[in-house]
């Protein structure tokens, strides 16, 4: 009964911290520098990985489809398992991964310090809502960034698959027939499916963030504690709306 | 030493306030920190807390700034309860914390600028203009660039009270402002508190356990002592009291013979 309340009253929090920084919103265009600041931050830094990561996600799974494929006779349609699969499932829900764990967990360590050595109060006493200038910055940016974030992590996906279709020999699919089956079969929608999902994994991860950030409590140790909470609370949601977002989609 | 422009737009309406503290309470838990706490400040006026470590006097101050809300009992700054957004719109009430809180990603110029940036006061040139006035008054001009992590202790608590005089308070409430800090920069965080009351009329409240701030630059002293008023004096009535808890607290003797912590553990048994 207390782990339920606890995070009822999680959500709830979580949301009156969304709704209390959207009534800001008119404050955004004195505040276009920080919103740059954070897509740097959350966009850009996060591209190396975001890259590695799903090139070789793209790349392991047309090896492991390849070679099964093979067998069945059905090499010419991995270009369109690759690329069904990275729009609509792994690049978004790996780039939130990717998200939950580096900007996550930096977001909150950084307001979490600024809660813990009493910023946050100063800016209170100042009467600058801290969801003003802290949190509504940071959704922004994730809500521009995840799109891009998440079409480039797509594409070097579907560029790993390529690479290892062409140069694995017992798989052995050139590069037009390995684009000719994705353009065949892959489509906008599947592609925006997968944006739509990215975008609110991306919200989800810094609100969840920022709001554990601001709830913190004590001394310089409970940051630690709540980068921890953050990356896995963030995480369980990325796995648990996936599901629920996949089901109303498709 | 400079002050505040008076004629600003901030200003126009920052007259001193009074502080009214009614019955208040503060629990945490089932720890009571504060019991009924009743104090009353003038405007204008410099209103020491004294109390030893732990005696509730940060938490108090917590509550007058609103902060917090207390667990009984109201606190009023002219007639407004502070924690609720009339009173912030309506009153400028500043702070400055014992660690400074200043922002680290700012620099010094960014802190200070903070305040009438994000409440549109003034134009960029004229934030300017005030910034460096204010840390030249306080002998940080050369600080200006410099983030919060590459400052002295006493640096720290002067850019705290620069940013906090940015706000062109109606009160101004110091927790701990000379902790931390050597002799020569306690008596010079003394001066500019009394020089800053004296120049802004600001309604202030110090809260330490530095007697000889206390004795030197209030108006009146409150001694609190297990999260409970023990006493409201003047300087000069402390100085004369014959109250052996606070002749303790002011004048304790040194005792190698019966020191104190073996007092203490004979208590706890």
């Amino acid at each position: 009964m207390t782990h339920t309340r606890i995070f009822l009253t999680n959500v709830g929090e979580a949301v009156l911290l969304a709704y209390r920084s959207a009534r800001h919103l008119p404050t955004l265009p004195r505040q276009w520098h920080r919103v740059v600041e954070q897509c740097y931050l959350i966009g850009y830094t996060t591209l190396p990985i975001v890259s590695i990561l799903t090139f070789f996600i793209g790349a392991v799974l047309a090896l492991q489809s390849g070679i099964s494929m093979k067998d069945f006779g059905a090499r010419q349609f991995i270009g369109s398992l690759v690329g069904e699969s990275m729009a609509r499932e792994l690049g978004p829900v790996m780039v939130a991964v990717m998200v939950a764990g580096r900007v996550g967990s930096a977001i909150t360590a950084e307001l979490a310090s600024m809660k813990v050595y009493q910023e946050v109060d100063a800016l209170v006493m100042m009467n600058i809502p801290p969801e003003r200038i802290l949190v509504l910055p940071r959704l922004l940016a994730v809500l521009i960034m995840m799109p891009v974030l998440t079409m480039t992590g797509n594409v070097i996906g579907w560029l790993g698959g390529a690479l290892v279709c062409r140069y694995t020999a017992i798989i052995s699919v050139d590069y037009d027939a390995y684009f000719q089956s994705l353009k065949q079969f892959l489509s906008v929608e599947d592609v925006l499916d997968g944006l739509i999902k990215a975008e609110i994994f991306g919200f989800g991860v810094v609100l969840i963030a920022c709001n554990v950030a601001l709830r913190t409590r004590g001394g310089p140790r409970e940051i630690g504690t709540a980068v921890t909470r953050a990356v896995v609370a963030a995480l369980i949601f990325v796995l648990f709306s996936d599901f629920f977002i996949t089901k109303v989609l498709s | 030493m400079s002050i505040p422009d008076p004629t600003s737009p901030a200003a126009a309406s920052h007259q001193p306030v009074g502080i009214e503290v009614r019955g208040v309470g503060k629990r945490y838990g089932r720890q009571t920190v504060l019991t009924d706490i009743n104090l009353s400040v003038r405007p204008g006026e410099i209103f020491v807390i004294m109390g030893p470590s732990g005696s509730g006097k940060s938490v108090l101050l917590r509550q007058i700034a609103g902060l917090e809300t207390p667990s009984a009992g109201v606190v009023l700054v002219d007639g407004l309860n502070p924690t609720t957004p009339e009173a912030r719109s309506r009153l400028t009430i500043a702070l400055v914390f014992q660690a400074g809180a200043l922002f680290n990603s700012l620099s010094v110029f960014d802190n200070l600028a903070l305040f009438p940036t994000e409440h549109r006061l003034y134009d960029r040139a004229t934030i300017r203009d005030k910034v460096m006035e204010t840390l030249r008054m306080l002998s940080l001009e050369n600080a200006a660039r410099k983030f919060p992590s590459e400052l002295s202790g006493g640096m720290k608590k002067r850019v705290a009270i620069a940013r906090a005089l940015m706000m062109e308070p109606q009160v101004l409430l110091y927790d701990e402002p000379t902790s931390e800090l050597d002799p020569v920069m306690s008596a010079t965080i003394t001066e500019i508190i009394a020089t800053l009351r004296k120049f802004t009329a600001v309604t202030t409240i110090v809260v330490t356990h530095d007697r000889d701030l206390a004795l030197t630059i209030a108006d009146r002293v409150a001694i609190i002592f297990g999260g409970r008023i023990h006493a409201v004096e003047t300087p000069q009535s402390l100085r004369e009291s014959r109250d052996p808890a606070i002749c303790d607290f002011l004048h304790p003797a040194i005792d190698l013979e019966k020191p104190r912590f073996k007092q203490l553990e004979l208590a706890n048994e």
